[in-house]
């Protein structure tokens, strides 16, 4: 321990923070706004009265939660670019970077997570609600948007952030597809700088302390959300 | 655009050790398996002793078990099994440290693995037991003091054995989940289900053919678990309470 070099950390702060935490930050924002909107579509699908409808939707979800994340990295990272040469009608699969690939990624798969979250939001609103929506003649695309979908998402919001939170932690694995995430990122300092103990424990103590300030965050919204309602 | 599919590869003999491709994968899952389930003892243990701490009166102790479940679950897995693997060695005494890293190769891997995985879903595993006990009625903790019980007498002939029958959906979620986990350790160069997919794409390039056959294990595994747990489930229903609910995939 008497060789634990703080210097390497402090030096390669900028880059950690400019080019890793950014790419972290912008990937789990991406995800988590794409993640949602989508999510909350496949809920809407799930809890449909069409049979081929809620049985598509329920099978993706199945599908994305029974498979391990890095399987989903890799899957995507090859079928990405196969399907948008195929959609522009290319002669090869489209070269897209590290970033996209992983931004889709976890959209897609973090919408699977997002859908049961939106699902049992949806499914908590009172059935007089509806009722009353159709009794003022709002059709279903209104009564969604204007009556149930606000519900739901306001009653679910801090089961949806923690749920981010957990992204914000699982976008760490992008590392294997090479991606400079701010885990990628102080990967490759540790490994030129043959400083693996600093950079790691650094990394887990940042990590530790954004997920607990944010968790914190949400238990009290949680708290307010509770006394409001 | 062209795609060369083979379906046939998984007869092929794959480049080392001479057993063919389909082998080479079910020796990954083989993998899998043995660090899901080496860490899920870990975790059952080690996650009943901290929840259990949790549900104590004694405020420092619950303290303890609070700090313990957060330091797990801030921190993102695939860091944690970097602490395990490349910091753990180097902060032992070096003589530990050295016996750790000379260790032959499926073994370097497989015990910080086992090691981070077993200890980051205790911290999940505890969570269940302190929401499983503290969903007892407190009518049992009073009988248990008037049967003349101590704390540990009472915790042992009744408020585990209950709770453990009752928190067993989540705990299904839980092992479904340590499974998938385990591909994470392909990081730390363990050739389990995951890594061997990747390994066999590298060598092939036959990516389609590979990812599915992994696809369709994960999914047979996930499968296997949640019925064997249903079958669990129904013989250990509490009578008198509402555990008709099935395991559900993981949340």
């Amino acid at each position: 321990m008497g060789s634990f070099d703080f210097d390497v950390i402090v030096r390669s702060l900028p880059y950690l923070f400019r080019e890793g935490m950014i790419f972290t930050l912008t990937l789990t924002l991406i995800a988590m706004t794409g993640g949602i909107a989508f999510g909350t579509l496949l809920a809407m699908m799930r809890l449909s009265s069409r049979r081929g409808l809620s049985v598509l939707a329920g099978g993706y979800v199945d599908l994305m939660r029974s498979v391990p994340l890095v399987l989903v990295i890799f899957w995507f990272f090859f079928l990405v670019p196969w399907i948008g040469g195929w959609v522009l009608g290319a002669a090869r699969p489209v070269q897209i970077g590290a970033f996209a690939s992983a931004a889709i990624t976890f959209t897609m798969f973090e919408a699977a997570y997002y859908c049961e979250i939106m699902r049992a939001g949806i499914q908590s609103i009172r059935r007089g609600q509806i009722d009353a929506s159709y009794a003022l003649g709002l059709d279903y695309r209104r009564t969604m948007t204007l009556v149930v979908l606000p519900q739901a998402l306001r009653n679910m919001l801090p089961v949806l952030l923690t749920q981010t939170i957990v992204l914000f932690q699982d976008t760490s694995l992008v590392y294997v597809i090479s991606a400079t995430d701010f885990l990628g990122a102080a990967a490759k300092i540790a490994n030129r700088d043959g400083r693996l103990v600093e950079m790691y424990l650094f990394v887990a103590v940042v990590y530790f302390a954004l997920s607990l300030v944010a968790s914190h965050g949400v238990r009290r919204l949680q708290i307010r959300l509770a006394v409001a309602r | 655009m062209n795609y060369h599919w083979n379906w046939g590869i998984y007869w092929q003999l794959a480049p080392d050790g001479g057993e063919n491709y389909g082998a080479f994968l079910l020796g990954g899952l083989g993998w899998t398996l043995a660090t899901a389930i080496a860490a899920w003892v870990i975790a059952l243990v080690l996650g009943t002793v901290v929840g259990t701490l949790r549900t104590l009166p004694q405020h420092w102790v619950n303290r303890v078990g609070g700090a313990y479940v957060e330091a797990f679950r801030n921190v993102p897995l695939l860091v944690q099994m970097f602490l395990w693997y490349f910091v753990l060695p180097e902060l032992l005494p070096s003589a530990m440290g050295e016996a750790v890293k000379q260790m032959p190769p499926p073994w370097a891997s497989y015990f910080p693995a086992v090691l981070c995985l077993g200890l980051y879903t205790s911290a999940r595993v505890a969570e269940q037991v302190r929401a499983g006990i503290q969903s007892l009625s407190r009518g049992q903790t009073l009988a248990c003091a008037a049967l003349g019980l101590s704390v540990v007498q009472s915790y042992r002939h009744v408020i585990l054995p209950l709770t453990a029958r009752i928190i067993l959906p989540p705990l299904t979620s839980e092992f479904v989940n340590i499974v998938k986990n385990s591909s994470v350790a392909l990081a730390i160069s363990l050739m389990e289900l995951t890594a061997r997919t990747r390994a066999m794409q590298e060598f092939t390039f036959l990516t389609f053919e590979a990812y599915s056959a992994a696809t369709l294990l994960y999914l047979f595994i996930n499968l296997a678990s949640v019925r064997a747990m249903a079958w669990i489930e129904r013989r250990a229903r509490v009578a008198g309470m509402i555990t008709g609910g099935r395991a559900t995939h993981p949340v």
